[in-house]
């Protein structure tokens, strides 16, 4: 891979400068679904702040501080309902419990992204969380740099919805209902390329893709049971339970799909001579 | 509503709350140490479910049981937006296509049909 024999980490100062615009392009493409869904909800959000009679700038500064959605669209209940800081405290970190899953997903492959890592934490929401997991960097992109991109990006798209929606949501005519549903595609997709990268036998199904299975049969069934609003929590516990009971039956296929994938996390270090 | 200095707090403490959740695992396990056997093993089966459980979330509020008569579709439109978003990704491998595809479907059908 390094024919110099010199090891160069991806945050190395070797090569930093034409790392930066090559990672930019190789992302950017990969960001439109949710450029065009963050923007509209994020119209949507600024929208309906300044509805509640709040001033232009409050969704902006949400949307750049708290900048996850479901919680930010909580909050214009809470700003006109009566001061209460450890129920908004305890109803943050329930909505937020999801990143606990997120953040154990990129573990490794946040490793060693130096100074980004902070950032690239920070902003990790779902879109983000799941095209950054999900992506496939090409040869010679360092990878600190497509996913600092993708994190940038996506939340800039985030706060200029909030922004537009802010300042001009009143305005809009453009029928946007149903708009929404661009979201729902974009995951829909991630969970297809995901199924069709762990196999695509009928006959081995049930085996290849039991992560994907108990992730859609336990939220199915926890939404049924507990309704919309609270099956998150439930569903994660659920999908804990049920992934570590399996663990002897799924590590080794895990394992396998990582090395057909040249997963980086699964990549070993290539010694110098 | 709440008074400027009480929506600043307000503010903080759920910015304060999401840090947390999102800083957690990287605290449990930081960089330098060796991240244990059973949590690699979570990291790389827990994303696959979570995509799963992100599109039923994306669904939550569908509702299938309300009648036509009252204005409901049983959740029709969103039925056959989902088969264009999955046949046109089995036939294309398009990522941008089928999300358009999915998106323009689902908004004609909500705007005109249903």
């Amino acid at each position: 891979m390094n024919p110099s024999g010199k090891t160069q980490s991806h945050t190395g100062e070797a090569g930093h400068r034409s790392a930066i615009l090559p990672a930019l392009k190789a992302c950017f493409p990969q960001t439109i679904p949710v450029m065009t869904g963050y923007i509209f909800l994020g119209i949507t959000y600024g929208l309906l702040q300044v509805t509640n009679g709040f001033p232009w700038w409050l969704p902006v500064i949400t949307a750049l501080l708290i900048y996850t959605g479901s919680m930010e669209f909580l909050t214009t209940s809470i700003f006109v309902s009566s001061f209460n800081p450890a129920s908004a405290f305890a109803t943050a970190l329930m909505v937020g419990a999801r990143h606990l899953f997120y953040g154990i997903s990129l573990l490794s492959k946040y490793r060693g992204t130096g100074w980004k890592k902070f950032y690239l934490i920070y902003t990790t929401s779902d879109e983000t969380f799941a095209v950054n997991y999900s992506a496939v960097i090409p040869e010679g992109i360092d990878p600190s740099w497509y996913y600092f991109w993708g994190s940038l990006l996506d939340q800039m798209y985030w706060v200029a919805g909030a922004l537009l929606g802010g300042v001009f949501g009143s305005f809009l005519t453009f029928n946007t209902e149903g708009l929404d549903f661009v979201m729902t595609a974009m995951f829909v997709v991630i969970l297809m390329n995901q199924w069709l990268k762990d196999g695509t036998s009928l006959r081995t199904m049930g085996r290849d893709h039991m992560p994907e299975l108990i992730g859609i049969a336990s939220s199915l069934l926890c939404l049924v049971l507990f309704g919309p609003d609270s099956f998150i929590i439930p569903s994660m516990a659920m999908i804990f339970l049920a992934l570590t009971l399996l663990r002897r039956r799924l590590e080794p296929i895990a394992d396998a799909h990582a090395a057909d994938a040249g997963d980086a996390s699964g990549e070993k270090e290539v010694p110098s001579c | 509503m709440l008074t400027a200095s009480q929506m600043i707090l307000t503010i903080a403490v759920i910015v304060m709350a999401t840090i947390l959740t999102r800083f957690l695992p990287y605290i449990a396990f930081p960089e330098g140490r060796k991240i244990p056997e059973f949590i690699l093993y979570l990291g790389k089966v827990l994303a696959p479910a979570v995509f799963g459980l992100l599109v039923v979330y994306c669904l939550r509020n569908v509702d299938l049981l309300t009648p036509f008569s009252q204005g409901g579709t049983h959740g029709i439109p969103e039925a056959i937006a989902l088969v264009s978003v999955i046949a046109s990704f089995l036939w294309k491998k398009s990522m941008a296509l089928s999300i358009a595809a999915g998106t323009i479907v689902y908004m004609i059908l909500v705007q005109a049909v249903f």
